[in-house]
């Protein structure tokens, strides 16, 4: 069942509000998503030292809650932390996840 | 000696390097220091002072001791040509930045020295102000951990002739006297 609170899973927000792809503290990648989708294509893309720093930070969690408003999915990416995943494991199982959400938002 | 607008010879610089060593100390040490009269060194600072060359005196706080905990990082920052200047002027406004130059070597950079009370907030202040900054590319961002100079200009002497490599307010000259 969809949630009540409709998630902007379609919308593309400001670019103050983007997401924005680094590799440690201050390093940043030049990639940058505005939108759920852009953001499931840039998992593909950017280097996997980003998916990592920002997994086990709990950034991917918090923007996906704060900014695109979705609780369900803010809470799958934060259980994957547990697994310790790294390297294209992780870029895999995050890809599966964000896509596997995606379908079933625009079911 | 009349110099022309804001032009220094020599003794003004050496006038300048005392000051930057102890801008406390009296006309008359460093008159006798550098060998002229302590008028001449009166008459010239006041010139500097006039002219601006001589923005103020300030103290020189060694932040450590004085139990500030803050981090500096270096912050290179690869933009588009077009939109360089702007990101550069964002930057200049922010209170975290102290420091901002424009490098133009095989991609148009800006570095920026930033403080931060933290590496969190340094994080922060880079993710959230400066890669959203239009023209962004990407960044580089190193953390100072040891300082072992720290000077405004400097007079560089070699066996035939003084060098003087000052910093100006925008840009980085070298002028012989």
């Amino acid at each position: 069942m969809k949630s009540e609170v409709t998630p902007k899973v379609i919308k593309t927000v400001p670019r103050e509000k983007a997401f924005y792809f680094f590799t440690s503290i201050g390093n940043y990648t030049g990639e940058s998503s505005s939108s759920l989708k852009e953001f499931m294509e840039k998992i593909n893309e950017v280097n996997v030292k980003s998916l990592e720093f920002h997994l086990y930070r709990g950034d991917f969690e918090k923007w996906i809650a704060e900014v695109l408003e979705d609780k369900e999915l803010a809470e799958e990416i934060r259980k994957l932390q547990k697994f310790n995943l790294v390297g294209d494991t992780l870029r895999k199982q995050l890809y599966t996840i964000i896509l596997g959400h995606l379908k079933y938002l625009t079911r | 000696m009349k110099l022309k607008n804001n032009a220094l010879d020599v003794t003004d610089y050496k006038i300048l390097a005392a000051l930057q060593e102890d801008s406390r100390q009296t006309y008359t040490a460093i008159g006798k220091h550098l060998g002229i009269a302590h008028s001449t060194v009166y008459d010239r600072i006041k010139r500097m002072e006039q002219n601006g060359i001589i923005k103020k005196y300030t103290a020189l706080i060694d932040t450590e001791k004085a139990g500030a905990k803050n981090i500096i990082a270096m912050v290179t920052i690869y933009t588009d040509p077009k939109e360089s200047e702007k990101v550069a002027e964002a930057l200049a406004s922010a209170p975290q930045v102290l420091e901002v130059y424009m490098s133009l070597s095989e991609e148009l950079q800006i570095i920026a020295k930033v403080t931060a009370e933290s590496q969190e907030s340094l994080h922060t202040f880079i993710a959230n102000l400066v890669a959203p900054l239009p023209g962004v590319l990407r960044i580089r961002t190193s953390i100072l951990t040891r300082k072992f100079k720290e000077t405004q200009f400097s007079i560089v002497n070699n066996s035939k002739k003084l060098r003087f490599i000052k910093a100006t307010h925008n840009r980085m000259v070298e002028d012989k006297p």
